[in-house]
């Protein structure tokens, strides 16, 4: 039975390609395991996801290279996953050892070992979002994602926010599946197929009613739409990323975005576009849709709601996360113009967002852990009293402005670049005025810690040098990659080819 | 390329600031009041021995510079050019995506790189009367310092925009921490209407980086480069005139020009004196100086379809600007500093109108105009300065009868007033009627009625000279004691303001009797830049070349 033989060739060189997710479910069970045998550390836990991550990370620069469809096309590994496999376990190890400074995990009674063993299920799951190639893959991998998500965001659970925050993620969340599962349902139906290259096949070959077509894909689309928090599927955004604890917020306007983008993309480019052998840089549309105009649309709904709003919040966790929603409008320009130089930019945009984000996240974390506070107004004069502290903090706001010399430049000028190139002129314009929009709230943060009580008679906050160090790992990279950043773009162009599995 | 000296000089020129800025950065900052005040005096003297050297470096290149040499769009003629490799990565589609450390200068920056470095010179004295938060002040200052030069040498587009924004930071701080009563206001409104201008810069650079394949400026401004079927092929599209206009819009805002102005009588009411100085006297001379290396050469069949409008918004600016200041003696607050902000308006106009003439007298002495009103508003606004420092008054109608009391501030201040007018024998007279004599020749009417501008001109000045020097010294300006500043409210200029005035006064009063070597150190590139603007514009007259 040859059929057979393949199946297990496949099956077996599929298990060794899994081997970095092996980790990560092992981490998971360690960290639990551990945090039960010594009860007197609190850390313990931490230490081992950080250490589970890490060699993750090996296994996962050892497939560098590799394209496979694994699992009889279940995933997929490739460049483009591997890079972000790469962001979100950055991001999850960033956010660990975020963790471990954090003041409002580390309350008496509370056992962080859950804690940290979620967050290795939450990129356990991501990880697999990376490589889905089947659209039940998919929505498994979603799903582990999200469970780990809402039980991280509802984790201080004495804060009253913070059990509301959790309680509308799930509501929301249950909805958008339910949506999700019903457009997948639709496209089985229309085509018969659920994974994503035969579905591909099949519209090259075949004529599919385009209503229901756009109709099932748009829900899907909808689906991806709630992880990435654009508009109109972000009304969970706030009100989750104010309530969760800010290590969480941080995690999840970086990862599970990260993770959102790569399945948003590859679904497009797998399903819709047209896999002739050899000239898989070129995206042809197949099927009718003008995914170009859809997502454009998305995209300037997203940033210029996210702008708009996140002028009104004085909350500062409220106010990123309605900067994380412009961002995912941002990032949703490279993906409208669908060519590999807009995917590429994405790719690079978010490296770089990566970076200034859960630094910003990180150093309103630091200040609460003082002052207690993450309101704006309490902000006065924190430039002279925590002078690292501010001058991190405008780095960073520079850099989400997209001001050079920062690296936040590199990624607006790279998304700019591919939509110009691509010929999107209006869509360029929208969003160098939404840059500008964006530029009043930000700078209003520094504004307060600068411009507002001058030589302030408030003692100065002190902090641990392994706290500025942390500090250092996202702020010398943001100004660093600023002025070389050669090999972000290198990176990224490696890694853009979606394997098409030819 | 003219490697005159076998030194990267620009780079020291332009990073040398920063280096400044650390060493002010590892000042430690003293525990009780003593230390403190040893500490700042520390870093006051650091600022000063970087500008300093700063400004001897300039010098240098002044004496070294061949002024034969035209440089604009030939590389071979530019001068202390270094081309270095910066960032070179491959993007899908694109290619090759490159971006060089390229600097040089040539005609059209070396005044600029002179004013720079004299201005930030002399700024430094006025800046020792800050007390508030010291370190952070002069780190400021000097980081603005690296920002504008690095504008003024840059010939790579990319290198051009990151100095640009460089200096917006910087610029933001210095007015919001230190300015005035409505700091926070005129800080942000600067900070943001900058931007607007240059987000469109950003997406023509990108645009052109597309249809010439590198950041070169110089490849950029030669037509033949550009690729087939590029956004930007081909002259007189529309999508080259919108581009044009983003561009012109962008400088414009810096200069600024009526009507996107508004921001700069703001900032300099509320920026303390050495940053209104500065703002003056280099930043607003980016914009012009942007119009001429970039949005000029690189768009000249957009400059002809816009030619008369361009002209128009010298004009308006001229007028408009002038009106403004002459204002101030009758409404409003009577500032003196919103009334030189004004004058500086007006100043820059003629900046504008001499480079749409077209003609190498307009634009050689728009070149000089704008060196000249560098130094010439420094100056005004030092003096605005001294009295506010002594007074904490600044209105026009609060003060009368100064020569008495002041006789040498009275006398530097005279060099001042007097230039601004444009007065022969003083430096803004020659470039004022080179900017005439080339405006007249191609746009007779709109130069006719820009000569309304210095009459006008000639007005609010001596109205000013007269309400604050002549007559009698009001009751409560003549107090004897200022307990707060220790000194006499009416004492006479100190050393450190004699020693920020004197070097501007000798320079107005020296390149008004002698003109001909700024004129011939950017005689060479004006003509280059004519002659590649000459097969889309209207120039009047004969051009003879000079």
């Amino acid at each position: 039975m040859p059929q057979l033989d393949i199946f297990l060739e496949n099956l077996k060189i599929s298990v060794g390609m899994f081997i970095p997710e092996f980790v990560l479910t092992a981490t998971f069970i360690l960290a639990i395991l551990f945090d039960l045998i010594f009860k007197k550390s609190r850390n313990i836990s931490g230490y081992v996801a950080l250490l589970g991550f890490i060699v993750t990370g090996i296994f996962l620069y050892l497939q560098v290279g590799t394209n496979y469809r694994a699992f009889a096309d279940l995933l997929v590994i490739d460049g483009f996953a591997n890079f972000f496999k790469f962001l979100i376990l950055i991001t999850s190890i960033l956010v660990v050892l975020m963790s471990l400074f954090s003041k409002e995990l580390y309350t008496e009674h509370r056992k962080l070992g859950e804690y940290y063993s979620m967050i290795a299920g939450m990129t356990f799951g991501m990880f697999l979002l990376c490589g889905a190639s089947n659209l039940v893959m998919i929505y498994l991998a979603i799903e582990t994602m999200s469970i780990s998500s809402y039980i991280l965001a509802g984790y201080t659970k004495e804060v009253k926010r913070a059990s509301e925050a959790s309680l509308k993620y799930v509501i929301f969340g249950a909805i958008s599946s339910g949506i999700m599962i019903f457009g997948i349902s639709l496209i089985f139906g229309l085509t018969g197929h659920l994974n994503l290259f035969e579905i591909n096949k099949f519209l090259a070959t075949n004529d599919v009613n385009i209503f229901a077509l756009g109709v099932s894909s748009l829900m899907i689309v909808a689906g991806f739409g709630y992880k990435i928090s654009a508009v109109p599927f972000h009304f969970w955004t706030p009100d989750v990323y104010e309530g969760a604890p800010i290590t969480i917020t941080a995690y999840l306007s970086v990862a599970s975005k990260a993770a959102g983008f790569a399945v948003l993309l590859r679904f497009l480019k797998v399903t819709f576009i047209d896999s002739i052998p050899g000239s898989d840089s070129i995206w042809t549309t197949l099927s009718g849709i003008d995914w170009n105009f859809v997502i454009a649309v998305l995209s300037v709904l997203t940033m210029t709601l996210g702008n708009l709003v996140a002028v009104w919040n004085t909350n500062l966790k409220r106010r990123l996360a309605y900067s994380s929603i412009a961002y995912a409008g941002y990032l949703l320009m490279g993906v409208a113009v669908l060519d590999d130089t807009g995917a590429a930019s994405v790719l690079i945009y978010f490296f770089v967002y990566m970076l200034m984000n859960l630094g910003a996240f990180y150093i309103v974390m630091l200040i609460a852990n003082k002052i207690g506070s993450e309101d704006i107004e309490d902000y006065n004069g924190l430039g002279y009293r925590a002078p690292v502290l501010g001058v991190c903090m405008t780095l960073f706001l520079i850099s989400l402005t997209g001001l050079p010399p920062t690296a936040g430049f590199i990624g607006k000028l790279f998304v700019f670049s591919a939509v110009i190139n691509a010929g999107y002129l209006w869509l360029a314009v929208i969003g160098v005025l939404n840059s500008v929009v964006s530029l009043y709230y930000y700078v209003k943060i520094f504004k307060n810690m600068y411009l507002k009580d001058v030589e302030s008679q408030k003692p100065a906050l002190e902090y641990s040098a392994p706290a500025i160090i942390l500090l250092m790992v996202f702020a010398i990279p943001t100004l660093v990659f600023g002025i070389f950043y050669g090999p972000i773009v290198d990176w990224a162009n490696n890694s853009v080819h979606i394997f098409l599995g030819h | 390329m003219q490697d005159t000296i076998g030194f990267p000089i620009l780079t020291w020129l332009t990073f040398l600031p920063i280096l400044g800025m650390i060493f002010t950065l590892l000042v430690p900052s003293g525990k009780d009041e003593a230390s403190k005040q040893v500490s700042n005096t520390i870093i006051r003297w650091i600022a000063v021995v970087v500008t300093f050297i700063q400004l001897v470096l300039a010098i240098i290149v002044m004496f070294t510079y061949n002024n034969t040499l035209s440089g604009v769009n030939e590389l071979s003629s530019f001068q202390f050019v270094e081309k270095i490799p910066w960032i070179k990565a491959t993007f899908p589609l694109v290619g090759q995506f490159s971006v060089e450390y390229f600097i040089g200068i040539d005609g059209l920056s070396a005044p600029m790189v002179l004013l720079t470095a004299l201005v930030c010179f002399v700024a430094v004295f006025p800046s020792f009367n800050i007390e508030k938060a010291v370190k952070g002040y002069f780190a400021m200052y000097l980081l603005l310092d690296t920002g504008m030069m690095g504008v003024f040498v840059a010939l790579d587009f990319f290198l051009f925009y990151v100095f640009w924004e460089l200096m917006l930071l910087p610029m933001y701080f210095l007015i919001g921490i230190w300015g005035g009563p409505r700091k926070e206001y005129a800080a942000i409104k600067f900070f943001i209407y900058t931007l607007v201008g240059s987000v469109f810069m950003l997406l023509v650079m990108i645009g052109l980086y597309f249809s010439v394949g590198s950041f070169n400026m110089l490849d950029m401004m030669d037509l033949s480069k550009y690729l087939q079927g590029s956004i930007f092929e081909g002259t007189g599209t529309t999508i080259r005139y919108i581009a044009f206009m983003a561009l012109f819009i962008g400088f414009a805002i810096k200069v600024p020009s009526v009507p996107f102005h508004t921001w700069l009588p703001d900032a300099h009411v509320e920026a303390p004196t050495p940053i209104s100085v500065i703002l003056a006297g280099v930043l607003l001379k980016m914009g012009t100086y942007g119009m001429m290396r970039i949005a000029f050469p690189m768009f000249p069949d957009a400059v002809g379809y816009f030619q008369s409008f361009i002209a128009i918004v010298g004009m308006v600016s001229i007028i408009y600007g002038a009106f403004c200041a002459l204002g101030q003696h009758k409404v409003g607050a009577k500032d003196f500093k919103k009334l030189i902000a004004y004058s500086s308006v007006s100043h820059m106009g003629y900046v504008v109108l001499g480079m749409a003439s077209m003609r190498p007298e307009g634009m050689a002495g728009a070149i000089f105009q704008m060196f000249n009103h560098g130094t010439i508003t420094s100056m005004l606004f030092m003096i605005v300065g001294v009295i506010y420092d002594r007074s904490h008054k600044r209105g026009l109608d609060d003060f009368g009868g100064l020569a008495n009391k002041m006789p040498v501030y009275t006398g530097i201040m005279s060099i001042a007033f007097f230039a601004a007018i444009g007065l022969p024998g003083l430096s803004g007279f020659i470039s004022e009627a080179m900017v005439f004599l080339g405006a007249f020749k191609t746009y007779p009417v709109y130069t006719i009625f820009s000569g309304l501008g210095i009459i006008l001109g000639a007005a609010y000045m001596l109205w000013t000279l007269q309400k604050i020097f002549f007559g009698k010294l009001p009751e409560k300006w003549a107090g004897p004691w200022d307990p707060t500043k220790k000194k006499y409210k009416h004492d006479d200029l100190n050393a450190l303001e004699l020693t920020a005035l004197v070097p501007l006064a000798l320079v107005i009063i020296y390149l008004g009797i002698v003109p001909s070597p700024m004129i011939n150190l950017m005689s060479a590139s004006v003509n280059q830049l004519i002659e590649i603007m000459k097969p889309f514009v209207l120039i009047g007259g004969q051009v003879a070349g000079m």
